[in-house]
């Protein structure tokens, strides 16, 4: 039977999107204070650098940023097709190589912290 | 077989502006663009919490551009309406059988609601929006 990396990508696409779902109109709201000059005192580095060295910290940092960027990579693979563009190879490849560099790079991050 | 079969025209790139639900779930859609470049700006935060307190003090300089701030109030709405339409759509994706019977699809949404509700009070708990904003 032909092996296919569909159920991989679903299953990463609909965790992404619960996750977000959860977690990001809150953190917006976080990030936002800072957007108006009054960020959190958790946001200071000393806090956000304490937060990055623990385990804890860092699985849920590494689960919020690559879950989201997979989730954002996939679904706009459908929206760009729902929008017009006949180029899903392209857009798949694009995104998912974002999304992929991106969680890299938030490995390596994690590991210099 | 010489007849062509008849196609109807449908437009590749307004199809969904006939009707609300359609526009509403290409709204849904849209705002996955905004989730990811919310994740770009995040990861963005953390290789400057990694470069050492210059670097991230000046990440959060750079977030009160305007543009940034523009960023953040549009984004908040996309994700907003992103949370509701997902939670509704649980029962769909995710049907919970008990035994004989499928459990209500509107006690799963509520559940939704209510991790989602514990969630953004836990955030914004420990990141000190609530206790001391």
């Amino acid at each position: 039977m032909a092996r296919s990396n569909k159920p991989l990508v679903w299953s990463m696409f609909a965790a992404g999107g619960t996750l977000a779902a959860l977690v990001i109109p809150a953190l917006l709201l976080v990030t936002l204070m800072a957007a108006y000059g009054h960020p959190p005192s958790s946001l200071s580095y000393d806090n956000m650098h304490d937060f990055a060295s623990g385990w804890l910290g860092k699985i849920s940092i590494f689960l919020v940023i690559s879950l989201c960027l997979w989730h954002a990579a996939h679904r706009m693979r459908t929206a760009l097709h729902g929008l017009g563009l006949r180029a899903d190879r392209t857009v798949a490849i694009a995104g998912y190589s974002i999304a992929g560099a991106g969680t890299l790079l938030t490995l390596w991050n994690l590991f210099q912290i | 077989m010489n007849a062509k079969p008849y196609k109807r025209e449908i437009p590749k790139s307004t199809w969904y502006l006939g009707r609300r639900r359609d526009i509403l779930h290409m709204l849904s859609e849209i705002s996955s663009l905004f989730i990811g470049i919310y994740a770009i700006i995040l990861l963005w935060g953390l290789t400057a919490l990694a470069d050492g307190p210059g670097a991230y003090q000046l990440f959060l300089q750079r977030l009160t551009n305007p543009l940034s701030l523009g960023f953040h109030w549009l984004a908040l709405a996309f994700a907003l309406y992103n949370s509701i339409s997902w939670f509704n759509l649980t029962p769909k994706a995710m049907p919970v059988q008990l035994g004989e019977n499928f459990v209500p699809g509107y006690l799963i949404v509520a559940a939704h609601y209510v991790a989602w509700a514990c969630a953004s009070l836990f955030i914004l708990f420990i990141s000190g929006v609530i206790a001391n904003g």
